[in-house]
C-alpha cells in the first residue's frame, strides 16, 4: 500500500473546480449545507462519508446534472449553473464522469459504447480515427480483447474500466469517479486505484474520487475531505486527516479497517 | 422550501395530477421543438422503425387475421336473416378498414411497443445511462425520445394498413369457404363503399395512435422513478395510459370525422 501520489505535478495556484458555500436540498431533506472546496490542476481529491450524505450529488452539480440552491460551483473557471445548451456541452466535454454502477449502454458492444460520444460530438472524424481512439483507451485501461463483448458480458471490475474509458476518450480535463471501488474485490479495487493514478499521470487530470473505501483514498489521493452532515469536517493529505484525534473521523477510520 | 412541513395548493393528490398533465404538457412541447431541429439522427429513426415493426408483426398478423374471420363468421347470421349475405364483404370492409384494423393495432402496439419503450427509457434512467449520455454531451431526449416517438408515429400507420389488409384476408377465407365468392370480387363489393375520406381518417387515426403509444412510453420511462421498481411501473403505466389514450382519441376522432362527412 506504498503511497503513489504525484505531488509533483500538482499546481497550488489554478483551481479547476472551486466550490463555495454550496447548499442543495431536496424538498425537506437538506443534502449540501455549506460546502467548500478547491480542486488544484493535477491534483486528485477523494470525498469521503458514508452512503447517503450527498457525495453523488456534489459530483452531479459539478457536471450541472444538478442545480445548486445557493452557492458558486466553478468549473475550468465557468460557473456550471449559469451554462445551458453548447456552452454547458463544450464544458461536459472537457469533464469525465466514472458512474457509480458504470451506465455502460447496455444495447451496444463495448466499441459502440466507446465510439458513441465520439460519434455524436465529432461528426468529422473518420473511421479510422475513431478506431484508433477507440484502440488507444482500451488499451490505456488494458481491456483490448473485449472490444466486442456486450456489457452484460462483463465482470464489475471491468465494467467499471470501460466506463474510464469511454470518458478517456474524450480527452477530458477534469475526471470524476464515483466509488470507483464499492463492489469490488480487494485485488480488482487495486487495479482500479493503479488505473486512477495512471489516468492522472497519462491525462494529466485533475480528479475527485468519491469514495468509502479508505484504501482507495490513501493510495489515489494528494488529498482527502471527509463529508459529514452535509459539509466538509476536515481536508488534508490523508494522513494529517486521519492523525486528529476528532472522534467521528477516527470513527470512520475504524468502521472501515474493521468491516 | 428547506423548513418545515410541505404545504399544497389544492390536496396533494390533486397537486400531483396537475404538476404530473404540466409535466407532459413541457414534455410533449419539448418533443416538437426537438424534432425539427438538426441533427436528425435519421439512421437511429429507422433502426427504431424495424424494431417496432418487428415487434409488433407476428401478433398482428395472427391477431388481424382472426379478427377478420370471426368478424364475418359472427356477422353472417343477422344478415342471412334479411337474405344478405352478399352485403357481407362490404359490411367487414367497412368495420375493418373504418375502426378495428387501426384500434387492434394501437392496442396491440401499446402492449407490444410501448411496454418495452417505457421498459428501455426507464431501465436507461435508473442505470443512470441517460445521465451518462447528458454528461458526455449528447442530448438524451433527442436521440432517444424523439427518434423512439417519430418511429411510432411512422410505423403504427403502416401497421394498421398491414392489419387492415390480413383482416380482410381472413374474412375473404371465411366468406370464400361459405359463399365461394371470387378474390376479385370479394375486393370489389369490400371497396365499393369505401371513400377516401375513411381511409384518410383511418390513417389519420393511426398516426395519432402511433405519437400517443411512442410519447407515453417515453414519458413513462424517461421519467422512471429510482429502483428496478421503476422500470416495471413505467413500463405497466405506458400501457395503461396509452390505451386510455388510444380510447379516447377514437372517439373523438370518429365524431370530428362524422362531421366532416356531413359538408
Ligand atoms: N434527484 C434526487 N431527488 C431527490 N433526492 C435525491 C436525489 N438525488 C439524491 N437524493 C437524496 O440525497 C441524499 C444523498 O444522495 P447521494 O448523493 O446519492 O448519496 P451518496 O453520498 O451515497 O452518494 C440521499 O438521501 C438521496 O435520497
Ligand atoms: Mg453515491
Amino acid at each position: 500500500m506504498q503511497s503513489d501520489n504525484h505531488n509533483d505535478i500538482i499546481d497550488r495556484d489554478d483551481a479547476v473546480i472551486s466550490i463555495s458555500g454550496l447548499y442543495k436540498s431536496f424538498g425537506t431533506l437538506d443534502v449540501l449545507k455549506g460546502i467548500d472546496l478547491d480542486v488544484h490542476k493535477g491534483e486528485n481529491v477523494a470525498v469521503l462519508g458514508r452512503s447517503g450524505t450527498g457525495k453523488s450529488v456534489l459530483i452531479k452539480i459539478l457536471v450541472g446534472l444538478l442545480k445548486p440552491d445557493a452557492g458558486i460551483v466553478k468549473v475550468l473557471g465557468q460557473e456550471v449553473d449559469k451554462l445551458q445548451g453548447k456552452e454547458l456541452d463544450a464544458l461536459r466535454l472537457k469533464i469525465g464522469f466514472s458512474f457509480q454502477n458504470s451506465a455502460l449502454y447496455d444495447s451496444m458492444d463495448v466499441r459502440r459504447n466507446l465510439e458513441f460520444p465520439l460519434r455524436m460530438n465529432f461528426k468529422s472524424l473518420t473511421k479510422k480515427e475513431i478506431d484508433i481512439a477507440v484502440e488507444e483507451v482500451l488499451d490505456a485501461v488494458g481491456l483490448l480483447d473485449k472490444i466486442n463483448q456486450l456489457p452484460s458480458d462483463l465482470s464489475g471490475g471491468q465494467k467499471k474500466r470501460i466506463g474510464i474509458a469511454r470518458t478517456l476518450i474524450l480527452k477530458p480535463e477534469i475526471m470524476l469517479y464515483d466509488e470507483p471501488t464499492s463492489g469490488l474485490d480487494p485485488i480488482t479495487s487495486v487495479e482500479i486505484n493503479d488505473l486512477i493514478n495512471d489516468v492522472q499521470r497519462r491525462y494529466h487530470t485533475s480528479s475527485i474520487i468519491i469514495t468509502h473505501d479508505l484504501t482507495c483514498a490513501k493510495v489515489t489521493a494528494n488529498r482527502v475531505a471527509i463529508l459529514l452532515d452535509g459539509a466538509f469536517l476536515k481536508v488534508g493529505t490523508f494522513d494529517d486527516v486521519f492523525a486528529t484525534q476528532e472522534e467521528r473521523i477516527q470513527s470512520f477510520f475504524n468502521y472501515n479497517f474493521i468491516t | 422550501m428547506r423548513t418545515g412541513s410541505k404545504k399544497f395548493l389544492l390536496s396533494k393528490g390533486l397537486d400531483e395530477y396537475f404538476i404530473g398533465v404540466y409535466n407532459a404538457y413541457k414534455f410533449i412541447g419539448r418533443f416538437f421543438k426537438e424534432a425539427f431541429k438538426a441533427p436528425f439522427h435519421f439512421r437511429e429513426i429507422i433502426n427504431q422503425c424495424f424494431e417496432i415493426g418487428l415487434k409488433a408483426l407476428p401478433l398482428i398478423t395472427l391477431t388481424g387475421f382472426i379478427t377478420g374471420i370471426v368478424f364475418t363468421k359472427q356477422s353472417r347470421p343477422s344478415l342471412e336473416t334479411f337474405g344478405a349475405t352478399s352485403w357481407l364483404p362490404s359490411l367487414i370492409s367497412i368495420a375493418i378498414l373504418r375502426a378495428l384494423a387501426s384500434l387492434v393495432t394501437a392496442l396491440i402496439c401499446s402492449g407490444k411497443v410501448g411496454s418495452s419503450i417505457g421498459a428501455e427509457l426507464g431501465s436507461m434512467r435508473v442505470t443512470e445511462q441517460i445521465d451518462a449520455m447528458e454528461v458526455s454531451a449528447i442530448n438524451p431526449f433527442k436521440f432517444l425520445v424523439t427518434t423512439r416517438v417519430l418511429a411510432t408515429t411512422i410505423t403504427v400507420p403502416i401497421l394498421a394498413l398491414y392489419c387492415g389488409f390480413v383482416a380482410l384476408l381472413g374474412s375473404f377465407v371465411n366468406i370464400n369457404a361459405h359463399e365461394a365468392t371470387s378474390f376479385i370480387s370479394f375486393f370489389e363489393h369490400g371497396f365499393d363503399t369505401i371513400t377516401f375520406l375513411d381511409i384518410f381518417t383511418s390513417v389519420t387515426k393511426s398516426i395519432f395512435f402511433g405519437f400517443t403509444i411512442g410519447i407515453v412510453g417515453c414519458y413513462k420511462g424517461y421519467n422512471a422513478s429510482s429502483g428496478t421498481v421503476g422500470v416495471g411501473r413505467a413500463a405497466n403505466q405506458a400501457v395503461v395510459l396509452s390505451m386510455f389514450l388510444v380510447f379516447i382519441e377514437e372517439v373523438v376522432i370518429v365524431q370530428v370525422s362524422n362531421w366532416i362527412r356531413l359538408f
